[in-house]
């Protein structure tokens, strides 16, 4: 049989060159290779096994570290890997004008979520670059007595909001610059830099559900905010950040902003009621427990709670099957207790046992259930085991003890 | 265009509870089946047929988005697809089954089975010089 030539969707076949072996990540998930054997040309080393072994993977509750791709910005996103590859800086030809428009469509897509003019949003290549072009800003100030006040729209580790719209409202009055980190709250939470007076924000595309690589920061023009770029080349984007946009990426940015405008309320409503679930089953089963963070302002999806007399490293490593953080990925690989936790005033002991349970859009109710009967029976065990707890149970108040040096 | 009858929407619900199985994913799997029960019953009581219309048109598109995915999702999971597509029933559609070495026809469904990239999935017209009559070399 033909394939007829007009005939676009076509069911798919890939075959994957196996090559040697993949080795095995120290940390003990394990690649699934799929071997397609006779199809294919390289011969492979290792034994030919008849299927890969596929351990099973933890469940993703770390939502706050990133996010996984929503299968409708990987579509989106495809065509511009595969056919539509031309540079959007070229002028000159249709390779140039196609990747153009799907940059300036994505633009608009970004600018449409925030309530902001699509010229107002320069492409970046993440929340991090925008945070250091916007601080930057503040060295660049014409005025000597000008100065920029740069908060964060939900934190990342204990989901707290900030109180946005009161804080842009008291810099413009005094005339001061300010700039949120937006990249935990944007598609989640309803933002408008026109009503909050937000004159600078940082956007991160992995942080909605997009690419990782891509970010974008909101530049108001009305009044003009000057800031100086971080990278100097072709003058692209305004001139305020030189270099190829990548167009696979900032598409990918653009339709995770218009999904996330669309399934807003939707997820908020979803990710609340499961919020309120997980927190109420672990109340309910194990006292001590302490959830950091205003429980009024607070974004539902990033939940913190601290286990009393347990340490935090400990838990994270009894559930083996869930794929938690305590405090934030950037600051996982050090020992120190969040700075987060310890901002707010919570104890040294509380600080050094929280967990951060993070609820997304694709998470299920099965996921939460099992993620709280792991954390309920390990923290028992963990309890169990502990002296404090010992003579906590005994009465003893911990903070009368006076520990002896050896 | 007539509005889409209430069978048409039925069908179009049950293609993409259909579709949305395949997902090799877990999470991709009950976030289509359970956000796609939610959309059609939120939408269950429109009456504008143009609304109604909308409504159809992008669900049709979030319909091959999904087909698409769950082709991309797992070179194992393409194997167990028949890739009929909605509104093409003339053309012959394609069907690869696990284990099979690519006989010419699917012996359980009695389509054709042809071996494609991801290309075609998200393919573009062809250019300037395949159109010629002959190939200059």
């Amino acid at each position: 049989m033909l394939l007829r030539a007009g005939w676009r969707r076509a069911a798919l076949f890939v075959t994957v060159a196996p090559g040697p072996r993949p080795t095995v990540p120290s940390r003990g998930l394990r690649l699934s290779v799929v071997d397609d054997a006779p199809q294919s040309a390289v011969p492979t080393d290792a034994a030919a096994a008849p299927e890969a072994e596929v351990g099973l993977r933890p469940l993703y509750m770390d939502v706050q570290a990133t996010t996984p791709l929503d299968p409708r910005v990987l579509d989106a996103m495809l065509p511009y890997l595969i056919n539509y590859y031309g540079n959007p800086h070229s002028r000159t030809h249709a390779y140039g004008w196609e990747s153009e428009a799907a940059m300036e469509h994505a633009r608009q897509q970004v600018a449409s979520l925030i309530g902001a003019d699509p010229r107002e949003i320069i492409f970046t290549s993440g929340a991090t670059e925008s945070n250091n072009i916007a601080i930057k800003e503040l060295e660049a100030a014409i005025q000597p007595d000008t100065s920029l006040v740069s908060v964060m729209t939900v934190n990342n580790e204990i989901g707290v909001k900030q109180p946005i719209a009161e804080i842009g409202q008291i810099c413009s009055s005094r005339k001061v610059y300010f700039h949120t980190d937006a990249a935990q709250a944007v598609g989640k939470i309803p933002l408008d830099v026109n009503d909050m007076k937000i004159d600078l924000m940082s956007i991160s595309g992995h942080k909605i559900y997009g690419p990782k690589g891509v970010g974008a920061i909101y530049i108001r023009r009305r009044p003009r905010v000057r800031v100086e770029p971080l990278q100097s080349g072709g003058g692209q984007e305004r001139g305020m950040r030189s270099g190829t946009v990548p167009t696979p990426l900032v598409v990918g940015l653009g339709a995770a902003c218009e999904v996330a405008q669309q399934e807003m309320e939707y997820d908020h409503k979803r990710i609340s009621k499961l919020a309120d679930q997980l927190i109420q089953k672990i109340m309910k089963s194990l006292p001590n427990v302490v959830m950091n963070g205003d429980p009024e302002q607070h974004y539902p999806g990033c939940i913190n709670l601290s286990f009393a007399y347990v340490e935090g490293e400990s838990l994270l490593m009894a559930l083996k099957d869930v794929a938690l953080s305590s405090g934030s990925a950037c600051t996982s690989a050090s020992l120190e207790p969040s700075y987060v936790l310890r901002a707010i005033g919570t104890d040294e002991d509380l600080a050094h046992s929280s967990i951060r349970f993070g609820i997304g859009r694709f998470t299920t109710e099965e996921e939460v259930d099992y993620t709280v009967e792991k954390c309920v029976q390990h923290v028992k065990r963990l309890r169990e085991m502990s002296p404090l707890w010992e003579m906590v149970q005994d009465g003893i108040d911990l903070k009368s003890i006076k520990w002896t040096q050896h | 265009m007539a509005a889409s009858s209430r069978a048409q929407v039925l069908d179009l619900y049950r293609a993409m509870l259909r579709e949305s199985k395949r997902f090799s994913a877990y999470n991709y799997r009950t976030y289509a089946i359970r956000r796609i029960r939610d959309a059609f019953r939120e939408n269950k009581n429109v009456k504008d047929p143009v609304e109604i219309q909308t409504l159809v048109n992008k669900a049709r598109r979030d319909l091959g988005i999904i087909r698409r995915q769950c082709l991309n999702d797992h070179p194992k999971q393409l194997n167990s697809a028949c890739a009929a597509v909605e509104g093409e029933a003339a053309e012959a559609p394609l069907c690869l089954l696990p284990g099979t070495a690519h006989p010419l026809l699917c012996p359980d469904c009695g389509r054709t089975r042809v071996k494609v990239h991801i290309s075609h999935l998200y393919s573009t017209d062809k250019l300037v010089i395949e159109n010629q009559e002959k190939p200059r070399t």
